[in-house]
């Protein structure tokens, strides 16, 4: 059924065609701008009545979430009652319009408006001006905030960090993810102890923060410690060896913050290679067996190449995740002592100095640093056909 | 052989119940500590809840009664030293009793000690008041006087993250289930080209689209509203839900839907009878995952709710928390607890799910 509809268009008129379009751009456009300004006018309604803020919040709910199926109920009815024709052409444009609309603006468009503010100064372009205008205006800069990122400092310190995070971060949680997969695996114990340890993935960064904090908490010497790292380092070496001291050791205590994320990132990874460890056939490891292989060869020769391709997603998922990485080291240090990394700066650029200029900048050395994981994922899902 | 096999066993649930502890360690001291004495926290480590032995005063003395004098070797029940020595402690030969100077020279006591095995047991449930109350709360302290303080009010935090959290939960899904739908089972021109589009955007880190979007935002009077950071939460979210419920959506029994168009039902019809309640599975796990991430977010409702304290969500207040009140820490321990307790009730109750999305390859932009 749905073939013919794909015959009958290459057999349209030209006009057909045309108006086609139009009422295909229009509904992708028009539905979310309605839902938007809808939901709007609600809340302006909403922010400005003296209800008690639980009501608000549950009548914002309703609106929000009510107000979206509404439209689509109701543009899915205007189209249904089209000539059939018309239906079959519009009808799917109801449906995947907002979603292309709301990716359009949210992500799409911003890529090409950051690399266009990046170009200019702190203020980005003169209001107002065209195009053109802009170009010839003294805010326009080229390619200088790129040029300022890689030579002042200021980003080679984040690069350097975020390479940290990178090589030890994401190393290291691959490694205790395949671990703790492995061992549980054989336990009977399985199911409990990989809970506890997938349990941080529902805690926040921020909460990770405030539980670290206590973790590497330093108390003078000869009082007693309440944060654990001390309380067995004290014992053990007669010094306080943390957070205090170790925050001007340059570049390693960000070993501190990335042993966070350590803690937050294995349970993801165990997930998937335990999931990937079951999928290993019993017979492929039962004849390595009879064949007098040891457990360590089995694991190195059988299993690693076996779920190969799950390391590799996981380590790619986790190294994208790194790249980004923002709350942990926001709140524990604020960049300071030499942990900023790459989204601090971004952040502290754009919003803390307010200069847009190397704050997009930034976020574009960010964008090119993910994109061959992107032509990556492309690639995959060309080779998949699943289209 | 059989020797063999249980070493083996021994090993691997003993290095597992290693790793176990060291992965539970840091929540369950936070959840400990977020029940103990303000002045407990302080002063002792929250293992001090386990059996531990401890020394306890037996006796006292006055030194001046014992003809101690503070500025030479002094001797005491069984040992000798310096005041410097003794009010470090010194342990008697048997190691069974301990002698500590309390106090200055002039004015000083000599206290016999015995070791014992104690727990330090106050819990109170005073932390959590002050951090959820809007209100003054009173505390009474361990030596009985009372205080009053402000309260962190808390409990709006948790409300306006519900308010956030939720319509930034179910409206990208719906959205996204939508286009899921038309991707897998209409056909359209652009089908292809728009879905490698949906495919690239996975990745893209959403730092990209913040300065645009806060200047629209600027511009239309959204900034620091719940509205701008559900849109921006969809925004962000919809890449990665299209192509998750796309997934599961196109691998649905092509008979069953075929049979329903055949028997002339709309799409419409066929995606909210058949469709939506076919793919309950792959909504809640893409649900759950979205959730939390609003949850625990802290970056989008940096940017886009702002400063207003009365709209902040619990991670920007507890960051306010850790950032103003760094060592108040049973305030913190309270507060962490608190942001992360709905979180912990998804987790456990749908932990299913929640792999399961994980395991649909969940990589986020």
């Amino acid at each position: 059924m749905t073939q013919l509809v794909a015959v009958e268009e290459r057999q349209l008129s030209v006009v057909a065609r045309f108006v086609a379009w139009i009422g295909r751009m229009f509904l992708a456009v028009i539905i979310p701008l309605i839902a938007f300004m809808v939901i709007y006018t609600g809340f302006i309604f909403l922010r400005d009545s003296a209800a008690p803020r639980w009501l608000m919040a549950l009548v914002a709910i309703v609106w929000g979430v009510g107000g979206v199926t509404l439209l689509y109920w109701v543009f899915n009815g205007i189209v249904e009652r089209l000539p059939g024709q018309w239906t079959q052409r519009l009808q799917p444009f109801v449906f995947v319009g907002p979603a292309i609309a709301i990716l359009f603006w949210y992500l799409a468009f911003p890529v090409a408006r950051t690399f266009w503010l990046s170009l200019f100064g702190r203020d980005g372009p003169p209001q107002g001006a065209s195009l053109i205008g802009a170009l010839q205006s003294n805010a326009f800069v080229g390619f200088n905030n790129y040029v300022s990122l890689f030579t002042e400092r200021l980003l080679q310190e984040a690069i350097r960090n975020n390479l940290m995070w990178i090589v030890f971060g994401s190393t290291l949680s691959v490694v205790m993810g395949l671990l703790v997969a492995v061992l549980s695996d054989r336990s009977r114990f399985e199911r409990v102890s990989k809970s506890l340890i997938f349990l941080p993935m529902a805690i926040s960064f921020v909460g990770a923060s405030v539980i670290w904090n206590f973790i590497y908490e330093v108390r003078p010497i000869e009082s007693p410690q309440i944060g654990v790292l001390n309380a067995i380092m004290v014992p053990l070496f007669g010094t306080t060896h943390a957070w205090d001291k170790w925050i001007q050791i340059v570049p390693w205590n960000n070993l501190f913050l990335i042993l966070i994320v350590i803690w937050l990132q294995t349970g993801y990874s165990m997930v998937l290679f335990s999931a990937a460890l079951k999928g290993i056939p019993e017979e492929i490891l039962e004849a390595a067996r009879v064949d007098g292989a040891n457990e360590i060869q089995s694991f190195f020769r059988i299993m690693i190449p076996y779920i190969l391709g799950t390391i590799i997603t996981v380590w790619t998922t986790i190294i994208i995740f790194t790249l980004k990485i923002f709350d942990v080291v926001w709140v524990m240090t604020g960049g300071q002592f030499g942990t900023h990394v790459i989204a601090t700066q971004f952040y502290r650029q754009s919003f803390t100095a307010r200069n847009s200029g190397v704050g997009s900048a930034i976020a574009i050395v960010l964008l090119i640093a993910v994109i061959p994981v992107m032509v990556y994922n492309l690639r995959q899902f060309r080779r998949q056909e699943a289209f | 052989m059989k020797q063999q096999k249980w070493t083996g066993v021994l090993l691997v649930n003993g290095a597992l119940l290693l790793l176990v502890i060291v992965w539970s360690i840091p929540t369950l001291g936070l959840f400990i500590s977020s029940f103990r004495e303000r002045t407990d926290i302080q002063s002792s480590g929250w293992w001090n809840i386990f059996p531990h032995r401890q020394w306890e005063m037996v006796s006292t003395y006055d030194p001046k009664q014992l003809g101690l004098d503070p500025n030479s070797v002094m001797s005491v029940e069984g040992v000798q030293g310096t005041f410097e020595q003794l009010r470090e402690g010194i342990q008697s030969p048997d190691g069974k009793t301990r002698v500590t100077w309390i106090g200055n020279k002039r004015l000083g006591k000599v206290e016999v000690q015995k070791q014992v095995w104690t727990v330090t047991w106050d819990f109170t449930l005073d932390n959590y008041n002050e951090v959820i109350s809007a209100r003054n709360v009173t505390i009474t302290k361990a030596d009985g006087s009372v205080e009053t303080i402000p309260g962190q009010n808390m409990q709006q935090a948790f409300l306006n993250s519900l308010g956030v959290a939720i319509p930034s939960t179910i409206i990208p899904i719906m959205i996204a289930a939508f286009a899921a739908y038309a991707f897998a089972w209409m056909n359209f021109p652009g089908r292809r080209i728009l879905f490698i589009m949906i495919v690239g955007l996975l990745v893209v880190p959403l730092q990209i689209a913040l300065v645009p979007i806060l200047r629209d935002y600027s511009r239309l009077g959204l900034n620091g509203t719940f509205l701008a950071v559900w849109l921006a939460h969809t925004g962000f979210g919809l890449a990665l839900a299209t192509y998750l419920l796309f997934n599961y959506i196109s691998t649905l029994p092509r008979e069953t839907l075929e049979s329903a168009f055949i028997d002339g039902a709309s799409p419409f019809v066929v995606f909210t009878r058949l469709v939506l309640p076919l793919s309950v599975p792959a909504l809640a796990s893409f649900a759950i995952f979205q959730f939390l991430w609003v949850w625990n977010d802290y970056l989008v409702a940096l940017v886009f709710l702002g400063v207003d304290p009365s709209y902040k969500v619990v991670t920007q207040r507890l960051a306010d928390l850790t950032g103003t009140f760094g060592n108040d820490w049973q305030l913190l321990t309270a507060g962490a607890f608190l942001t992360m307790l709905l979180p912990l009730l998804v987790f456990f109750s749908l932990q299913r799910f929640f792999v399961r999305g994980l395991l649909a390859g969940s990589v986020k932009g």
